[in-house]
C-alpha cells in the first residue's frame, strides 16, 4: 500500500514545487530584479563607501592635500602606490621640506583594500565610486594622482 | 470549414496539368520537403527562443533582450553564429560515425514530423500506421545519440550515450503503452482517424480516468524521450559536462540541439493528437452556441495552441525539478510506470468493452 | 577505434577506467581536479589533485604587516570573507592583548552571521544546480543580493570585504544598516520556506540525497571534518558554542545536529543553520551597544614573540589562523587551517561505491570553495 502512498506523496511534492515556480512565472513582471546595466548608467549609483579606485581630490585652485609622507605607500600590501618626492627650501622658514612630485597609482595591481586611505594622515586620497575600469591598454591603468601643476593646500601640514 | 483537402488537391491537380505526371510528383515532393524544412527551421528558432524566455521568467530574469525587440532575433543570430563556427572535433574520433550521428538524429526527427496532421487535410503522409511510425522513428533517433557518444572517443560522451541507451529503451515502452491505451479507444493507428474520432469529445474526456493516467505517463515518458530535465541524464551538465555532444561544435552541435527541440515538439504534438483531439475544437455536448464559436477558430490554431500548452508544461518541468539518477530513472520506469501502464491498458480495454467511452 | 583494438576481457569482467573531473568541470566549482576511477558509473576511487589555484598566501603573509594580512584572507574562502578576517584579527588582538569594545564584537557577530547566510544561500543555489534544478540558483541569488547590498553599503565591497581590522572595524556601520538587515530578515523569512518546497521536500531531490554518502561520527572526527558536514553526523563541533568568540556568548541559539550523516542530513543542517543565523541576528540587531570602533594600536603592529592561534566557525567549518611571531612587524610563519582541505579528504571515503551523480551531490553538500582548499 505504501507503493501507492509514495506515488501520491511524490506527485504532491512535485506539484507544490511547480506551484512555486509557476507563481513566479506569473508574477515575473513584478519580481524581475535584473538590472540592465549599460542602459541604466545614468541612474546607477553605487553606495557611497563603494571602493572603485583610489583618487586624489583637488580643489578649484588645483591644490591637493598630499604631503608626500609615503604612509600610503608603506601601507599598501602590493606596491600599488609609488611616491616620487623631492625636497625644496621653504621660503619662510628656510628649511628643506619634502614635497610630492608624482603620486603614482597602479590600478592594475590594486586590490581595493582601503588600507592606504586609512593610513593617509591628511586624508589626501579617497576611494571613488567609479567601477568601469576596463581599458584597452594596461599602461592606462598606471595613473598619476596629483594633477600637473598642482600644489599642496595651505594649512594641511599643521 | 477550414478544410485543407481541397487546397492541397487543387495544387496537385494544377501541377499535373502543367507538368508530366512524374515531374509533377517530384515537384510536389520537393514542395512538401521544402515546407517541412521551413517548418523545422522556424520551430527550432521559435522554440529555442521560447525556452530561453520562459526559463528567464521562471528564474526572474529578462532573458534574451538585446537583438531585436524583446530579443526575438536572438536565436536567428545564434543560428548564424553556429553556421559560421569552425567545426572543432577530436582527432581520434571515428570520423565517419562521428559525422554521421547528427544526421541520424535530425532525420529521425524530420521523418516523424511527416505523419503529423496539422489540420484537416494538412498532412504530408497519412500512413495507416502513423502512430507506430512515430514510435519507430523516435527509436531511430537514439541511434544517433549512441553513435555520437561512442564515436567521439570521449569518456564523458560515452557515459552520456550509454545512459541515453538505457533510458530510451525503457521509456520507449512507456510511451508505446500509453499510446496503445489511446489506440484502444480510437481503434486505428492512422493519425487522421484518431483525430476524427475525437470530433465530439477529446479522448482525455472520453477515456475517463485511464486516459488521464495514460496522459500523465505519456508526458513523463515523453519528457524522458526528449532528454529533458528531470531526465536529462545524457547531457547532465553538472556531471558529464555536456554528455554525448561534448565533442561536437558548430553546425553538428546545432543539429543535436535543434533536434532536441523538434523532438519536444513532436512529443507535444503526439500528446495533443492523442489526448486533446489534435486540431479538433473543444466541444461540450448540448452547448451549441459555444460549440459554434469554438468551430470558428481555425483548426491550425487549435493544434498549435494545444501543442504550445504541452510544450510549456514540459518546460515548466525542466525549470522546476532536479535531475534523477540513472538507477532511479530505471526504477521509475520499470517499477512504477510500466506496471501502472499495463494495469491501465486493461482498465481501458474493459471500458472499451463495456462501451462506456462513447 | 577498431574492433581489434578493443580490450576484450576473457572473464567478462568489467574494466575500471580513469576519468578526469576538472580542473574545468561544472561540478567542481572552481579549478579542482578529481581523478576518478570508475567502473561503469560506479566510483571506485577519488584522487584529488590540488594546486591549480595555489597563490602561496601563507608565504605572502611572511612579508606583509598584520594589517595587510587581513585582506589576503578575503581571497581564500571568499564566501566567508568576514569570518576569515575575523580569525586573523582575533589572533592579532590576542597577541596585542587588547580587547575590542562590545560594539565591535556585536557588529562583527552580525556581519559574520550575514556572511554565513549569504554563503549558505549560494550553496543552496548551487546544490540545486548540481542536482539539475537550475532555477534554485537564481532564487538564491535574488536573496543573496540583499545581503551583498548590505555589505556594499557598510563595508564598501561585496566579496572581498576587508572590513575587520586588528583592533576593531574599518568604519562604523552605515546608518541604514539596521533597517536594511531587518528588511532582509523579514524578506528571507518568507523565502526560506520556498527553498524547502523547491528542493528539501521534492521527492526527486530526496531520493537523490537520502541515504547517500553516509559519514559516521567516528569517520568525521578521524578525517577532521568540521562544519555542517560533521554536525550532520552528530559531531558537536560548532565553535560558536564550544569556544565562543566575539558576541556569541551573549546570544541564544541552537547548535544544529544531525544523526544520519547522509547527504540529505548535511543539506538539512545547512538549511536549519540559516534559521539559526537569522535568529542570532534578530537578537543583536536592535541592541548594538555604543562604544569605540577602533582600539588604539601602534602605526606598525608588532606582535610579541610567541604563537597565537584563533579559530572561528566559517560557513564551511573550522577556520584557524596560527601566527608564529618573532617580534617583527611580519609573522615568522603563518599557518591557516582551512575547513575545505580536511573536508575534501573525506570525499574518497564517502563516494566509494556510489555513482558519479552521487559524487556530485556529496561534493555539493560539503560546499567546497577551491581557493580555500588551495590557498
Ligand atoms: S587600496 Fe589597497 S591595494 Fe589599492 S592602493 Fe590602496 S593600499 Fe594599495
Ligand atoms: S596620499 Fe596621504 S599617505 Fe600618501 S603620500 Fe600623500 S599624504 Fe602621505
Amino acid at each position: 500500500m505504501s507503493y501507492f502512498g509514495d506515488i501520491g506523496k511524490g506527485i504532491k511534492t512535485l506539484l507544490s514545487g511547480m506551484k512555486v515556480t509557476g507563481k513566479y512565472f506569473l508574477n515575473a513582471r513584478k519580481e524581475i530584479i535584473t538590472q540592465q546595466y549599460p542602459e541604466n548608467r545614468d541612474t546607477l549609483e553605487m553606495f557611497e563607501r563603494f571602493r572603485g579606485e583610489v583618487v586624489m581630490p583637488h580643489d578649484e585652485n588645483n591644490e591637493h592635500r598630499c604631503t608626500g609622507c609615503q604612509a600610503c605607500e608603506i601601507a599598501c600590501p602590493n606596491g600599488s602606490i609609488e611616491i616620487v618626492w623631492d625636497r625644496k627650501v621653504d621660503e619662510e622658514t628656510g628649511k628643506k621640506k619634502k614635497y610630492i612630485v608624482n603620486h603614482i597609482y597602479h590600478l592594475s595591481m590594486c586590490t581595493m583594500c582601503n588600507l592606504c586611505i586609512v593610513a593617509c594622515p591628511t586624508d589626501a586620497i579617497k576611494m571613488a565610486k567609479k567601477f568601469e575600469n576596463a581599458v584597452f591598454d594596461r599602461t592606462a591603468l598606471t595613473k598619476v594622482l596629483n594633477k600637473p601643476g598642482s600644489k599642496l593646500m595651505d594649512g594641511v601640514e599643521e | 470549414m477550414y478544410d485543407f483537402t481541397g487546397l492541397i488537391q487543387g495544387i496537385n491537380k494544377w501541377l499535373h496539368s502543367i507538368l508530366p505526371a512524374v515531374a509533377a510528383d517530384v515537384v510536389g515532393w520537393i514542395l512538401i520537403a521544402a515546407a517541412f524544412l521551413g517548418l523545422f527551421a522556424i520551430l527550432g528558432l521559435v522554440l529555442v527562443l521560447a525556452e530561453r524566455k520562459i526559463a528567464a521568467f521562471f528564474q526572474l530574469r529578462l532573458g534574451p533582450n538585446r537583438i531585436g525587440p524583446w530579443g526575438i532575433f536572438q536565436t536567428v543570430a545564434d543560428a548564424i553564429k553556429l553556421l559560421l563556427k569552425e567545426p572543432v572535433g577530436t582527432n581520434r574520433a571515428d570520423s565517419f560515425l562521428y559525422n554521421l550521428a547528427p544526421y541520424f538524429v535530425i532525420i529521425a526527427a524530420l521523418m516523424s514530423m511527416s505523419v503529423l496532421p496539422f489540420a484537416k487535410g494538412l498532412h504530408a503522409y497519412d500512413i495507416d500506421i502513423g502512430v507506430f511510425f512515430v514510435i519507430a522513428m523516435s527509436s531511430l533517433g537514439v541511434m544517433g545519440i549512441l553513435l555520437g557518444g561512442w564515436a567521439s572517443n570521449n569518456k564523458y560522451a560515452l557515459l552520456g550515450a550509454m545512459r541515453s541507451g538505457a533510458q530510451m529503451i525503457s521509456y520507449e515502452l512507456s510511451v508505446g503503452l500509453s499510446i496503445l491505451t489511446i489506440v484502444l479507444l480510437s481503434g486505428s493507428l492512422r493519425m487522421s482517424d484518431i483525430v476524427a474520432s475525437q470530433s465530439d469529445y477529446w479522448f482525455i474526456f472520453k477515456g475517463h480516468i485511464p486516459a488521464w493516467i495514460a496522459f500523465m505517463i505519456f508526458i513523463i515518458a515523453g519528457t524522458a524521450e526528449t532528454n529533458r530535465t528531470p531526465f536529462d541524464l545524457t547531457e547532465a551538465e553538472s556531471e558529464l559536462g555536456a554528455g554525448f555532444h561534448t565533442e561536437y561544435s558548430g553546425l553538428k552541435f546545432a543539429f543535436f540541439f535543434l533536434s532536441e527541440f523538434v523532438n519536444m515538439f513532436i512529443i507535444a504534438a503526439m500528446g495533443a493528437i492523442l489526448f486533446f483531439g489534435g486540431w479538433m475544437p473543444l466541444h461540450i455536448g448540448g452547448w451549441d452556441g459555444f460549440n459554434h464559436v469554438m468551430d470558428f477558430i481555425p483548426p491550425i490554431f487549435w493544434f498549435f495552441g494545444k501543442v504550445s500548452f504541452l510544450i510549456f508544461l514540459i518546460m515548466w518541468f525542466r525549470w522546476t525539478f532536479p535531475r534523477l539518477r540513472i538507477d532511479q530513472l530505471l526504477t521509475l520506469e520499470w517499477k512504477y510506470l510500466l506496471p501502472m501502464n499495463l494495469a491501465n491498458i486493461l482498465l481501458m480495454a474493459f471500458i472499451v468493452l463495456m462501451g462506456w467511452h462513447l | 577505434m577498431k574492433t581489434e583494438e578493443l580490450i576484450i576481457n576473457p572473464q567478462g569482467k568489467t574494466e575500471e577506467y580513469f576519468i578526469n573531473m576538472g580542473p574545468q568541470h561544472p561540478a567542481t566549482h572552481g579549478v579542482l581536479r578529481l581523478l576518478l576511477t570508475l567502473d561503469g558509473e560506479i566510483v571506485r576511487k577519488v584522487d584529488a589533485d590540488l594546486g591549480y589555484i595555489h597563490r602561496s598566501i601563507e608565504k605572502m603573509t611572511e612579508f606583509d604587516t598584520y594589517r595587510q594580512i587581513v585582506h589576503l584572507t578575503d581571497r581564500m574562502d571568499y564566501l566567508s570573507a568576514h569570518m576569515n578576517n575575523e580569525a586573523v584579527c582575533l589572533a592579532v588582538e590576542k597577541g596585542l592583548q587588547i580587547e575590542v569594545s562590545d560594539r565591535v564584537k556585536v557588529i562583527r557577530t552580525i556581519m559574520t552571521e550575514l556572511t554565513r547566510l549569504s554563503s549558505h544561500q549560494l550553496w543552496w543555489g548551487v546544490i540545486g544546480m548540481d542536482t539539475g534544478a537550475l532555477t534554485t540558483f537564481m532564487y538564491a541569488f535574488r536573496d543573496r543580493e540583499m545581503i551583498n547590498d548590505i555589505f556594499e553599503e557598510t563595508c564598501g565591497a561585496r566579496l572581498t570585504m576587508n572590513y575587520f581590522v586588528p583592533g576593531g572595524l574599518m568604519w562604523d556601520i552605515h546608518p541604514n544598516f539596521q533597517k536594511r538587515v531587518k528588511d532582509f530578515i523579514k524578506h528571507f523569512k518568507t523565502k526560506l520556506p520556498e527553498y524547502d518546497t523547491l528542493l528539501s521536500d521534492n521527492v526527486i531531490f530526496r531520493k537523490r540525497t537520502e541515504g547517500i554518502g553516509i559519514l559516521s561520527k567516528e569517520d568525521a572526527i578521524s578525517f577532521g571534518v568540521t562544519g555542517p558536514g560533521a554536525r550532520a553526523s552528530g559531531v558537536r563541533c560548532d565553535l560558536r558554542k564550544k569556544h565562543p568568540y566575539s558576541a556569541y556568548d551573549r546570544v541564544e541559539f541552537k547548535e544544529i545536529l544531525g544523526t544520519k550523516g547522509d547527504t540529505f542530513e548535511r543539506y538539512r543542517v545547512r538549511i536549519l543553520e540559516m534559521w539559526e543565523s537569522m535568529h542570532i541576528i534578530e537578537q543583536l540587531i536592535d541592541n548594538i551597544p555604543e562604544g569605540e570602533i577602533l582600539e588604539k594600536t601602534k602605526a606598525v603592529i608588532k606582535l610579541p614573540k610567541g604563537e597565537f592561534y584563533q579559530r572561528v566557525e566559517t560557513a564551511r567549518g573550522e577556520f584557524g589562523a596560527n601566527i608564529i611571531s618573532d617580534g617583527k612587524k611580519s609573522p615568522y610563519r603563518m599557518k591557516f587551517r582551512s575547513p575545505g582541505f580536511s573536508n575534501l579528504s573525506v570525499i574518497d571515503h564517502l563516494a566509494k561505491g556510489w555513482k558519479v551523480a552521487d559524487l556530485v551531490a556529496i561534493m555539493a553538500t560539503f560546499d567546497f570553495v577551491i581557493p580555500d582548499i588551495d590557498r
